[in-house]
């Protein structure tokens, strides 16, 4: 620790005098004193959950890496060619030059098997952090304001990231991806009114053509890429503006913000993430198969093999289009496919429709209009994480429909009553998981406050004179104290009466109700956390009582709390 | 074993290679002629050796002349045998479908009960009964050797008329009702023929008369081909596809970075002021 | 309470009420002050390598040794780049896929492990404090845009030339038109392709992949033939085949049929239909109402067919009507007849459009 301190400064060695001469040139030129300072020393906090959207950051560089590598070789046409490579089951057929190009990279190219798993690997990773990333800033409250902007990145970030995947995945025009396409064909005619046209201006002509395989690799490597690279590039500008979010706790405030900085140990930390990153998909893709091409032949709209799926980011989507009842109106003449386009087009949009909205909605709700950099945990917003447990329950009931078929032979179920079962689960499943989560949410919340007011349990009995037994209980560490009693509370608002005392309705009164039952809703039963006096009085009580204050040593020793998601004290 | 059944296919020889000859089948292959005398009674032995075995395994529920025995409401206790041939029996029996173990929806693969032996006689008592498919010559259902040519042909064929009920690489699909089109890993050459010429179950039939014999021939090298050729990019999803795929990027994926997050973010041991000795 | 100034938070507690008990106006946000003060950062603890000289130096080993070896992996896999056959396996693996993924990935993990262990164990560990400033811009910074913001419009003048304006407002909008129309040729317009399928009358139904003719002698009961019509079979004087590539995949997603035989009596044709099969053979499109997925899947005892990517399922002895699933409208049927030669045929087109629907599939042809 000490060279740190007695290292020579950079202008006085050797190697800062060589390079003074190029850096004086370029910042005179582009000011990189000016602009780096700040960024040199920038804090950052310190939480596993924050590591979430930097695995989606470099999943994304190395897509974009062994994306490069494979457009070397990979044929964007659907033109038939003879096969002629490698793989021996497949020689001789007739398929298009962008399966073939796909196979001649598995088995001609040396590595190109590995480049494609990794590249494939990457990007069910890249979406499934994205998703966690989500999730975290979801259940955290992260999303408030001053960060609604980078919600709405976000949200943008994330359905661009679905679009690129599946036209990555239709691209090698082998039998499963061919049929994927299939899907987006029928989906694409269910438009109401329009939709032979859109199908047959996407697919230049009928499905499926001659266009579709250059149009989604033009989409596919240059307009969502580049789309998806101006939004990161946003989200982290607005990320170092903002500066991240922390965890309550001993000196943590809603005006600071504590961790380590960016120069040496952030540098080293996220830059050694992104090797760790980069390597784990590099091990997974050497010893995991994915998505292996060959054995699925060349396209054929005649042809299809059992188990046909999507990637596992749209197979949510594919459960809701595979429960959905079979409804079809034909009205004046012009039929509405809803059993398509409900579960397809209007679910998806719904999806992104929310996620949009909900710091909007919370924040009409709440009016609640400070700036919040303390996180809060999910606990203590109990309708909050309700919400968001009964969205991810949907989404799960959605994702087994969608791998019905497996579930069924693997678990020789009957696939109807799977289907039953997920259409009945769809509606039921979430108004549960709501009830559970709030429910326990508040039992988490009483808890905390019933620590903070009498102690934590010791564990140690003690047996009274006349025989009695007890446990002891002793008063939290200051700092988990602090950390527990430290949360965000919010107030309802009762809604102003409906009419004045001579029967006149009040201005306003329709909205005003409605905001004071949202309002109730999401405050309902929620335990209020103790305040300054009650705090006091059981400190009190507690000396009085058994006279067994806080022991000397206790707070070294104590474990308790950090593992129900209080950050370590340190 | 080998020996009966060459002798058995032979035009001349004994009453089950007589109705084996009323099919296409039958012309195709010229076997040398054996003795025809031994020939006939061996298979009248063999025929009676099959009669006595279906009368204590089988009759229970496909009655004693195999004529099928129906429940009081009409529906199939036992269906009737007559006519299914001697590859039906071959296929049932020889992958161990029959005797069925308990009633459920489909009767699963399992170890044989009867020995090849005993398969071999039960067939030429089946067969017998009425002309159906005959057992098929090895000659089309052995694949190996195949050409590059004829397996990729047979890719075709299988990828028109079985992947969608048995998938891509044979790992098998569901049907309605919880029954099922089974995995094709480690059927027997002979056993797929089998199964395409009698339909059994839920299965639907591909004669001899659409589906050539040497298609299927190409269609078994083609199964036999394929799984035979490593899984090159790792350890498989077992054909399951992407709903395992999904499984693996949360469960090894997301949870193998967030441990690795986890010790990057965590503190880790600290020494006590008043051990430190700085 | 807009904005904090900073330090606010830490003090709050204290300018509360003691009691914490904070008025709640009606129709406003309310917030309670903390029960307990903030204790403040903890006091820093050393590590164990910030203060024994021997934890220090092994974390100095770990680190480099890491380093170390990740060079090494990483010229192990240009090695192996070149030693290692393309077609060696390795456990029932590609022996290259393995032999290059395991060492560079062994060694990015390595150089990211060693990083991480570098910064965990060696580099300075107090935590740094760093003040926020709200997001909002400070009232001088607002009067200073606005001025010259204002400024720039009086000198644009356009607010006082409103003829201007408008004519340059139209113009940028009309603008958008010639981006639209230039999309115009994405692809020719749907007439009435959807409608129409290469079947016709006396054209044979041949085997797939074969492309065989069919006689009703050649199906028996449960069978089940997936079949295509001949004319993608046909070739022309040089041995070409008439309709091939794109062509060919096109006519095929609407074209391709099943043929299957069920026992007369098992079979309630629709009405209107009842001679479209051929004693108990039956020709139903492949192509599901639904998404358009082929379909082949039938049970030859329950006479069922489902669908495998969504499970829709027909029943081909009631018309192709659905029984379970998202599909909505009965598989398109193909009436069916005998040539002179004896082999099964088309006698027409399909009568109602195939595959999935589209928002004109009711209205006529």
């Amino acid at each position: 620790m000490t060279q740190i301190t007695t290292d020579t400064p950079l202008e006085e060695s050797a190697f800062g005098k060589k390079a003074a001469g190029p850096v004086g040139w370029l910042d005179s030129r582009l000011g990189l004193a000016k602009a780096g300072k700040g960024l040199v020393r920038k804090v950052f906090p310190d939480h596993w959950s924050f590591f979430l959207g930097e695995i989606a950051l470099y999943s994304f560089i190395v897509l974009l890496l062994t994306g490069v590598f494979l457009t070397f070789w990979y044929v964007p046409s659907m033109e038939e060619v003879t096969y002629t490579g490698s793989y021996a089951p497949l020689r001789g057929l007739e398929m298009s030059k962008a399966y073939a190009s796909t196979l001649d990279i598995s088995f001609d190219i040396r590595g190109g098997l590995l480049m494609r798993q990794i590249h494939h690997w990457a990007a069910m990773l890249f979406i499934a952090s994205m998703i966690a990333h989500m999730l975290r800033v979801f259940f955290t409250g992260a999303y408030r304001k001053p960060r609604e902007v980078n919600w709405l990145i976000g949200v943008g970030l994330f359905s661009l990231a679905l679009i690129e995947g599946f036209a990555g995945y239709s691209l090698p025009d082998d039998l499963l991806s061919g049929t994927g396409l299939r899907f987006v064909d029928g989906l694409i005619r269910s438009i109401p009114i329009i939709g032979s046209y859109a199908e047959f201006f996407v697919f230049g002509g009928e499905y499926p053509g001659e266009l579709i395989i250059p149009r989604l690799y033009m989409a596919h490597i240059l307009l969502v890429p580049a789309i998806l690279l101006g939004l990161i590039t946003a989200h982290l500008l607005l990320l170092v503006y903002h500066k991240h979010t922390q965890w309550p706790g001993p000196g943590r405030t809603e005006n600071n913000v504590v961790g380590y900085p960016v120069l040496p140990v952030y540098a080293a930390k996220a830059g050694g993430f992104f090797f760790v990153v980069f390597g784990f998909i590099v091990l997974v893709s050497a010893t995991l198969q994915l998505n292996p091409v060959w054995s699925y032949g060349p396209y054929n709209p005649s042809e299809v093999t059992a188990g046909s799926q999507p990637d596992w980011y749209m197979g949510w989507v594919e459960g809701a289009v595979r429960i959905m009842p079979n409804w079809e109106t034909t009205i004046l003449g012009w039929t509405f496919s809803w059993n398509v386009f409900i579960p397809a087009v209007v679910l998806l949009t719904a999806l992104f429709g929310l996620l949009a909205a909900y710091p909007f909605v919370e924040r009409w709700v709440t009016k609640d209009d400070r700036e919040h950099h303390l996180l809060q945990r999910p606990r203590n917003a109990p309708v909050r994480t309700g919400l968001g447990v009964a969205g991810m329950t949907a989404y799960g009931v959605l994702w087994i429909a969608g791998g019905n078929d497996v579930i069924a032979t693997q678990f020789h179920m009957d696939i109807y009553t799977i289907t039953w079962l997920c259409r009945i689960g769809f509606f039921v499943a979430p108004v549960i998981a709501f009830v559970v989560t709030k429910r326990i949410c508040i039992s988490l919340q009483r808890q905390d406050t019933e620590t903070l007011l009498h102690g934590y349990e010791t564990g140690v009995l003690e047996r009274s004179p006349d025989g009695g037994y007890s446990e002891r209980h002793a008063p939290l560490p200051a700092n988990v104290a602090y950390t527990v009693s430290a949360r965000d509370e919010v107030r309802v608002i009762e809604a102003p009466e409906d009419t004045d005392e001579h029967g006149v309705r009040a201005p306003g009164g329709l909205k005003a109700r409605l905001h004071a039952r949202a309002s109730r809703f999401y405050h309902e039963d929620v335990a209020e956390k103790p305040t300054r006096h009650e705090v006091e009085e059981a400190a009190h009580h507690h000396a009085d009582h058994d006279g067994h204050a806080l022991e000397p040593g206790a707070r070294d020793e104590f474990q308790g709390i950090s593992e129900t998601g209080v950050p370590h004290q340190h | 074993m080998r020996f009966l059944s060459t002798r058995r296919r032979h035009p001349l020889a004994g009453l089950v290679v007589l109705l084996l000859g009323l099919i296409a089948v039958g012309g195709l292959y010229s076997a040398v002629a054996p003795d025809s005398a031994t020939a006939e009674t061996t298979d009248a032995r063999k025929v009676e050796a099959g009669r006595q075995l279906f009368l204590v395994g089988c009759a229970t529920c496909h009655g004693k002349n195999a004529e099928g025995i129906q429940t009081k409401s009409g529906g199939n206790y036992g269906p009737s045998l007559i006519g299914v041939g001697a590859a039906a029996v071959d296929f049932q029996v020889g992958t161990g479908r029959m005797p069925l173990a308990n009633a459920s929806q489909q009767a699963p693969r399992k170890k044989p009960q009867y020995t090849p032996e005993e398969v071999s006689e039960l067939s030429a008592y089946v067969a017998t009964l009425a002309p159906g498919p005959a057992i098929p010559s090895e000659e089309y259902t052995d694949a190996s050797g195949a050409s590059d040519e004829v397996i990729s042909e047979g890719g075709e064929f299988f990828r028109t008329n079985c992947t969608a009920c048995h998938n891509s690489v044979g790992a098998g699909g569901a049907l309605p009702g919880g029954r099922y089109a089974p995995k094709l890993t480690g059927v027997s050459g002979k056993h797929i023929y089998e199964a395409m010429v009698t339909g059994p179950q839920q299965m639907p039939v591909f004669n001899d008369a659409v589906i050539t014999p040497e298609d299927k021939r190409a269609v078994i090298a083609y199964i036999k081909t394929v799984q035979a050729e490593p899984t090159y990019g790792g350890l498989g999803g077992g054909g399951l596809g992407p709903v395992v795929d999904g499984m693996f990027t949360w469960i090894i994926g997301i949870g193998g970075l967030v441990v690795i997050a986890t010790w990057i973010a965590a503190h880790g041991a600290r020494v006590k002021r008043k051990e430190s000795r700085s | 309470m807009s904005t904090h100034q900073p330090g606010d938070a830490v003090q709050r507690a204290d300018d509360a009420d003691p009691h914490g008990e904070v008025e709640v106006k009606q129709g406003s946000f309310a917030e309670r002050a903390e029960p307990l003060d903030n204790p403040g950062l903890p006091e820093h603890l050393p590590r164990p390598t910030d203060v024994y000289p021997e934890a220090e130096r092994r974390a100095e080993r770990q680190v480099a040794g890491m380093f170390f070896l990740a060079t090494v992996l990483a010229l192990a896999f240009c090695v192996l780049y070149f030693v290692v056959p393309i077609d060696a396996t390795f456990l029932g693996w590609s022996g290259l896929n393995f032999a290059l993924g395991g060492t560079l990935g062994a060694s990015l993990l390595l150089i990211g492990l060693g990083a991480v262990q570098w910064a965990k164990k060696l580099m300075a560990d107090e935590e740094m404090v760093e003040m926020r400033h709200p997001a909002v811009s400070n009232d001088d910074d607002r009067t200073e845009m606005l001025a010259k913001f204002n400024q720039g419009v009086n000198e644009s003048g356009i607010r006082r030339r409103p003829l201007i304006r408008n004519t340059l407002l139209g113009a940028l909008g009309v603008l958008g038109l010639p981006a639209i129309v230039l999309l115009r040729d994405l692809g020719p317009l749907p007439g009435k392709k959807q409608f129409e399928t290469v079947w016709a009358s006396g054209m044979r139904v041949v085997n797939d992949v074969a492309g065989t003719p069919l006689r009703p002698a050649d199906i028996e009961v449960g069978q089940l033939v997936n079949a295509q019509p001949f004319a993608f079979f046909e070739t022309d004087e040089s041995g070409e085949h008439v309709i091939h590539g794109a062509e060919l995949l096109q006519e095929k997603s609407k074209a391709s049929v099943i043929v299957v035989r069920m026992r007369p009596e098992d079979i309630t044709p629709a009405p209107g239909q009842e001679n479209w099969g051929i004693e108990g053979i039956l020709c139903f499109s492949k192509i599901c109402t639904h998404v358009g997925c082929p379909i082949s899947l039938w049970e030859q005892q329950t006479h069922h067919l489902l669908c495998p990517c969504h499970q829709s399922t027909y029943d081909l002895s009631d018309g192709g009507k659905v029984i379970f699933g998202p599909a909505h409208r009965p598989l398109p049927q193909l009436p069916l007849a005998l040539d002179d030669e004896g082999y099964i045929i088309a006698t027409s087109d399909f009568t109602v459009p195939v595959g999935p629907s589209f928002p004109e599939v009711e209205q006529d042809k």
